[in-house]
């Protein structure tokens, strides 16, 4: 064996508590697993009754309605990470989704629309359908495009989306839609139950629709899918030439991603009631992404993780939140130098029997490090074959 | 093949059954692990027919003529060596077969067919695998999980099928795994199973490829410079590996530079040389092939070991 060409076989140090945290994780049954989940999960959909004071956001900012948003970026960076973090496409418009996501819920349930009205619960499966649709007809013409080229070409889709909003009559500029519709359901004192001033209902069913999305996503992870995605993200010409139609498999993230944007866009209409052309800038795109980003891109834990940063702390510290673009900025910027993979790198199971056949062929789990796809080292010593003996 | 990492705990499982095994016990075993790797495969069904055919193929990149009016065909069941110096065009017959590159002109055929337009992931489906000259695996994935993108090939669930969980997902799932598990075991790399790609020994990226390629079901294998970077062990290793693979049923195309390999594997050689295809028999008369001698005095002979 040569050794001059081995690849790294020494693992890069990684953090011990990190590795070992996931490592018992994994070595836990999948009873022992659902025995810690479901309490955390319990706590989780508790908090905005719990309003714990090291969390809460009050007085500044309602507490629930706060955990509301971060609860709508959580959903958002799900979405996100399908498309970047799976599937490595970079997507500068994402917020083009969640735009035409909240513009059809208020478009269909709003009195300020002349459209035909729909329940606001028939209106989000719609503005699903609607943004799918939308990410096909992005998605055909610019996939063929790889890396900046389609970070451009994306970038323009969601500065349209906001100039169509802004100078087509029908969706109403500034003036926007109020009274966009709700869930139905009422409080014992005969009250709505879902109104724009109480986050708590808004809160359940966002997190409701997050384990729901997670458990979706998942699936797809642990399938021929979610091995396409990653075998794209690493390379996507021979993952062609080892049979995968790649075209085919990036339209589906992105139209998977568009669809969980336009569902978060959805529900965020519903909870503000009132929605106009202010929120759907190129900025928001950027935070979207940073969120991803930060958690770890390719990672669901991760990107959660990022989610709460970037949607949290501006609310917790209201003092900062002006500034909060540039210290996300200042923040990314160093992680990137010293954790490239974000806060969690990316890590992804891919087959639906990998325990059993892990344990099966070599009595153990597999070897999960937590260094990623991002890192600096790819590819730099993989040049062993190329020059072949002369 | 045998570099370790020297803080890996030892394998169990089937590895280390394997490890204990008597020498009947292994026979059997191996048996068993080359029937799952070619499952479908139907034995000796048309051996020494034609299975692919270079039809006088031009490739030329500007003004460089890589590939000049090549012709020459690959039998269902043998080991067909493709052989000449560094830039002889070489790599880019594979290319040009697995639709990689189109010809200018000129046909690749497959059992009788035109491959003419077809992309690159329905050639592979149609059964055409390769591995490459400079190893590109799936860096993130694990050795298993590369070789199961492999079995994705012949895969029918649909993405609503894998986000519903639907049987065939499942079915599907199961027999990747199973047949994954034993392609590794089968080159010889199951005791890394579970180890990212770009954590393994230089060798074992190597043997990963050629599993990964066995699990689209080929009905040609071309492996581009296998052997490169192994020393005499290894490359033994490997020719013993390439003979299992064409005893399992498969035909293989073999670029080589190893003279010892090459002659010692392969049925039958065609050598390029400028693009041009310089000769064509088998290893005993390719090696008293006065042109063939001719071409490989220009280059330094440690080619020609
Ligand atoms: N995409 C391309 N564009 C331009 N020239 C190319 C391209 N691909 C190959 N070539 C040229 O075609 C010729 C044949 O290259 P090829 O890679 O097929 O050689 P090879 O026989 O595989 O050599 P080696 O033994 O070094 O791998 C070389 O001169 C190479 O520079
Ligand atoms: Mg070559």
């Amino acid at each position: 064996m040569t050794t001059t060409k081995t690849p790294s076989t020494a693992k890069p140090p990684t953090a011990p508590w990190r590795t070992s945290i996931s490592e018992r994780w994994n070595n836990l049954s999948r009873f022992q697993q659902w025995v810690i989940l479901i309490p955390v999960v319990v706590l989780i959909f508790a908090l905005p009754w719990l309003n714990p004071p090291i969390l809460t956001t009050e007085p500044g900012y309602d507490f629930s309605i706060a955990m509301f948003d971060v609860a709508r970026y959580c959903l958002i960076a799900i979405g996100l990470n399908v498309v970047v973090g799976q599937a490595g496409l970079l997507d500068l418009g994402y917020v083009g989704f969640f735009a035409i996501g909240a513009y059809v819920a208020a478009l269909f349930t709003s009195p300020d629309s002349t459209l035909w009205k729909i329940p606001y619960l028939a209106a989000v499966p719609l503005a699903m359908a609607i943004t799918m649709v939308f990410g096909i007809i992005l998605g055909s013409p610019t996939l063929r495009l790889r890396g900046d080229y389609l970070a451009i070409v994306t970038l323009g889709f969601g500065e349209m989306v906001r100039l169509f909003a802004d100078n087509v009559d029908a969706l109403r500029g500034n003036r926007g839609f109020s009274n966009i519709g709700a869930p139905p359901g009422t409080r014992e004192n005969g009250e709505p139950l879902f109104v724009n001033f109480d986050g708590k209902p808004w809160y359940v069913l966002c997190v409701a629709v997050i384990i729901i999305v997670l458990i979706l996503a998942g699936n797809l992870e642990r399938s021929r899918v979610g091995r396409a995605w990653v075998a794209i993200r690493d390379d996507e010409d021979a993952a062609e030439l080892m049979g995968v139609p790649t075209f085919k498999f990036k339209i589906w993230a992105f139209v998977i991603g568009a669809a969980i944007g336009g569902l978060s866009g959805a529900l965020y209409a519903g909870q503000q009631g009132f929605m106009n052309n202010q929120k759907f800038d190129v900025l928001t795109s950027v935070l979207f992404l940073a969120a991803v980003i930060l958690g770890g891109s390719g990672n669901k834990v991760g990107v959660l993780l990022g989610a709460f940063v970037v949607a949290y702390v501006p609310l917790r510290f209201l003092s900062i939140a002006e500034w909060k673009f540039m210290i996300f900025g200042v923040a990314l910027t160093i992680l990137m130098i010293f954790r490239p993979q974000g806060l969690l790198g990316a890590r992804q199971r891919l087959l639906a029997y990998g325990r059993q056949a892990y344990q099966r062929l070599v009595g153990r789990g597999e070897m999960v490090s937590s260094d990623t796809a991002m890192s600096a080292e790819k590819g730099g010593l993989m040049n062993g074959g190329s020059g072949a003996p002369k | 093949m045998t570099e370790k990492n020297k803080n890996e705990p030892a394998p169990g499982g089937i590895v280390a059954e394997v490890a204990q095994m008597t020498e009947v016990e292994l026979r059997e075993h191996e048996a068993e692990v080359a029937d799952v790797v070619a499952t479908d495969r139907e034995f000796a069904v048309g051996q020494g027919e034609t299975l692919l055919e270079m039809d006088n193929v031009t490739m030329r990149f500007g003004g460089l003529v890589a590939l000049d009016g090549v012709s020459f065909d690959i039998k269902r069941g043998e080991i067909l060596g493709l052989i000449g110096p560094n830039g002889a065009g070489k790599t880019t017959c594979f290319n040009a077969m697995t639709g990689v590159y189109r010809p200018t002109s000129g046909q690749v055929l497959l059992e009788g067919k035109p491959l003419g337009k077809t992309t690159k992931h329905k050639i592979t489906r149609k059964g055409i695998a390769r591995t490459f000259q400079n190893i590109r695996l799936f860096d993130e994935m694990t050795a298993l999980e590369n070789v199961v993108v492999g079995t994705d090939a012949r895969h029918k669930t649909s993405v609503v099928g894998a986000l519903l969980r639907l049987p065939r997902h499942f079915a599907e799932e199961k027999a990747a795994v199973e047949k994954a598990m034993a392609l590794l075991e089968f080159v010889g790399i199951a005791d890394r199973a579970g180890d990212k790609a770009k954590n393994l020994p230089y060798g074992y990226q190597r043997r990963l490829e050629i599993a990964r390629a066995l699990a689209t079901e080929p009905k040609l294998l071309c492996l581009d410079e296998p052997a490169a970077g192994f020393n005499p062990a290894e490359k033994d290793e490997l020719m013993e590996l390439i003979r299992k693979i064409r005893d399992d049923g498969f035909t293989v195309l073999l670029i080589e530079h190893d003279m010892r390999l090459v002659m010692g594997v392969t049925d039958r050689i065609v050598v390029l040389e400028f693009g041009k295809k310089i000769a064509e028999g088998t290893p005993e008369e390719i090696r008293n092939d006065k042109a063939v001698i001719a071409a490989y005095l220009g280059v330094p002979d440690d080619d020609v070991a």
